[in-house]
C-alpha cells in the first residue's frame, strides 16, 4: 500500500493510477451534504468560509465523536457515507476550494469527475462501514468548524496517519472504476 | 441461529436492561451467520480490489468485537420486532433504552425532524423508534433489533406491477434494484424481497426478510429456489464488493410473500449492507435467550 502525504499538490495526484491502493498521513477535513450547502451558500453570501478547505483532502464522514471531561474530542468510529448525495453540490465545490482528494464510498457522477479532471483532483473509495479501522486512522482531532450542524454534519479537522485502504476509484483523468464495473455488469447480465 | 450462538441468562433482568443488551450487541458484533458469509467470500474472491475490500470488512469486524465499538459509523435507526406476548409498557422501555444507549455505546445521533432537518441529539423524536408488534399465543416476549444504515435502507424500492409481468418481470426488478444501488448500500450484503400483500406490506415483509439468519432454508421450496436463483444471477454481474468489481455482491436473498389483489403484484427490495446488525432476546418465565437472527 503506498502512503500518499497531505496537504497533496496536483503533480502527485496526477501520478495516481485507477485501482491503486494507498493510505494518507497528514491533515483530512470531513464533510458532507450540509457542509457542502453552507459553504457554498456562504460563498455566494460573501461570507467568510474556513480556510482549511482550500486544496485539502475531503473526507465524506459522519464520524461517532466522544468528548471527554475535560472538553477534549475523539473518534469512536468513521467510516465513509454515499458520496452519491453530494453530485450536484461537488462539481462547484472542488473548483471553488482546488479539492485534492475526496475519500467516499459508492462514487460520483460523471459531473463530478469532469471537475476532478479540470482541477486535478482523485476520488478515492473506503471500504464502507469499516468504521473502527478508520477511525484508528483519524489519529487525531486537530478542530471544528459549524459545530452547529450537530456531531455527523460538522466539519472535523483529523491529523490521520495511514488511513486506508484506500482505492484510486476516479482518477484525475475522470476515469472511473465505477464506470467500467457498470460496463462489465451490463456484459455479464447481458449473457444470462 | 445455531444453538451455539445463542447466550441463555436467568432472570430477573429489567426489560429495559435487555433491550440495551440487544443494542449493544447488535452494534458490536457481527451476526455469525453474516460473519461466516464475509469469511467465505474472502476466500473465493480473487480480484485483488475485492479481496482488499472483503479484508477490511473482516478486520473491521474483529476489532468492533474486540474494543466493543461499533462497527459502523452509522450506527442507523434501530428498527424494532416485538412478538409473542406484551403489553404496551415495552414501548416505553425501548424508547428508554434507545436513549441511554445513544450515550453509553455510544450511537451517532440520527434523527432529524424531517422538514426543518433539526436533529434531536438522541435518536428518538415524532415516530421514533420504530417498532413493530407481532402479537401471538406464544409463552414468550421476544424483542428483535436491527440497526438499519441509511447507505442501505435509501435503496430501497416498491414497484406495483401488473400481474401480466409475472415472476420474470418480479426477477428482473430485483436484479435491476440491486445492480443500480451499485456501491451505495455497502455490497455485499442481504436482499430482502417482498412478493405480494398490499403496498405498504410488500416494503414491511422485505425488511422483516433481513432479520432471518442466512444458513436458515426457506420452509417454502419455491422460495428457496426463487432466492438460489437470484443469489446466483446477482453474484455473476462482477459488481462486487462495494462496487469495485468481484464476485461477491450479496451474500443472500431472502425473499417472502403474501398473498395479493387479483389486479395487482407488489414487488419491494429492501437492501441490508453487509452490516446487517441484528440481536433477539427471548424471554421466558424462567431465561433469556440471546441470538442475532431470527425468522419473523
Ligand atoms: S450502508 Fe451499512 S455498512 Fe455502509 S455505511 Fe451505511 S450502515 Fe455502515
Amino acid at each position: 500500500m503506498k502512503t500518499l502525504y497531505s496537504p497533496l499538490d496536483e503533480k502527485s495526484v496526477r501520478s495516481l493510477k485507477l485501482g491503486d491502493i494507498v493510505s494518507i498521513t497528514g491533515p483530512v477535513y470531513t464533510g458532507r451534504d450540509e457542509v457542502h450547502i453552507r459553504a457554498l451558500e456562504y460563498l455566494d453570501e460573501g461570507k467568510e468560509v474556513p480556510q482549511c478547505l482550500k486544496e485539502a483532502v475531503l473526507y465524506h464522514c459522519g464520524p461517532i465523536m466522544v468528548e471527554d471531561k475535560e472538553g477534549k474530542w475523539s473518534v469512536v468510529a468513521a467510516g465513509p457515507t454515499t458520496s452519491a448525495r453530494m453530485n450536484t453540490l461537488e462539481p462547484r465545490f472542488i473548483r471553488e476550494f482546488k479539492i485534492r482528494a475526496i475519500i467516499g464510498k459508492g462514487g460520483m457522477s460523471r459531473e463530478v469527475a469532469e471537475a476532478m479532471k479540470e482541477v486535478g483532483c482523485v476520488y478515492l473509495a473506503a471500504t464502507g462501514g469499516a468504521a473502527v479501522s478508520y477511525a484508528e486512522g483519524l489519529s487525531r482531532v486537530t478542530g471544528r468548524d459549524w459545530a452547529d450542524l450537530g456531531m455527523p454534519e460538522a466539519l472535523w479537522h483529523f491529523e490521520t496517519r495511514s488511513l486506508g485502504p484506500l482505492v484510486v476509484a476516479i482518477d484525475s483523468e475522470g476515469n472511473s472504476l465505477y464506470d467500467k464495473v457498470r460496463e462489465k455488469v451490463a456484459e455479464n447480465l447481458s449473457k444470462q | 441461529m445455531s444453538p451455539s450462538d445463542s447466550m441463555v441468562v436467568k432472570l430477573p433482568e429489567p426489560t429495559e436492561k435487555i433491550i440495551e443488551n440487544l443494542l449493544r450487541v447488535a452494534n458490536t458484533k457481527i451476526p455469525e451467520d453474516i460473519g461466516w458469509a464475509l469469511e467465505a467470500a474472502a476466500g473465493w474472491e480473487t480480484n485483488p480490489t475485492a479481496q482488499a475490500q472483503l479484508g477490511a470488512i473482516l478486520e473491521n469486524v474483529r476489532k468492533a468485537e474486540h474494543m466493543y465499538k461499533p462497527m459502523c459509523q452509522d450506527t442507523g435507526i434501530p428498527i424494532f420486532y416485538v412478538r409473542g406476548k406484551f403489553d404496551s409498557s415495552i414501548a416505553k422501555d425501548i424508547t428508554q433504552a434507545v436513549e441511554n444507549c445513544t450515550k453509553s455505546v455510544p450511537m451517532r445521533p440520527n434523527t432529524v425532524d424531517p422538514i426543518i432537518r433539526v436533529n434531536s441529539g438522541n435518536n428518538l423524536g415524532l415516530g421514533m423508534p420504530c417498532i413493530h408488534y407481532i402479537p401471538t399465543d406464544d409463552d414468550f416476549t421476544e424483542i428483535s433489533v436491527m440497526l438499519k444504515g441509511a447507505g442501505s435502507e435509501n435503496m430501497t424500492k416498491l414497484k406495483m406491477l401488473n400481474p401480466s409481468d409475472g415472476m420474470e418481470g418480479v426477477k428482473k426488478f430485483i436484479i435491476d434494484s440491486v445492480i443500480d444501488a451499485g456501491g451505495r448500500p455497502c455490497p455485499p450484503g442481504i436482499v430482502g424481497v417482498g412478493i405480494g400483500g398490499t403496498a405498504d406490506e410488500c416494503v414491511a415483509m422485505a425488511k422483516r426478510a433481513l432479520m432471518e439468519p442466512l444458513d436458515m432454508e426457506d420452509p417454502d421450496p419455491e422460495i428457496q429456489a426463487l432466492e438460489e436463483e437470484l443469489f446466483v444471477k446477482i453474484n455473476s454481474s462482477g459488481l462486487g464488493p462495494m462496487g469495485l468489481g468481484g464476485d461477491t455482491t450479496v451474500l443472500g436473498v431472502k425473499v417472502r410473500k403474501a398473498y395479493c389483489h387479483i389486479a395487482s403484484l407488489p414487488v419491494a427490495v429492501n437492501i441490508g449492507c453487509w452490516a446487517t446488525r441484528r440481536a433477539v432476546a427471548r424471554i421466558t418465565d424462567s431465561d433469556i435467550v440471546y441470538s442475532q437472527g431470527v425468522r419473523l
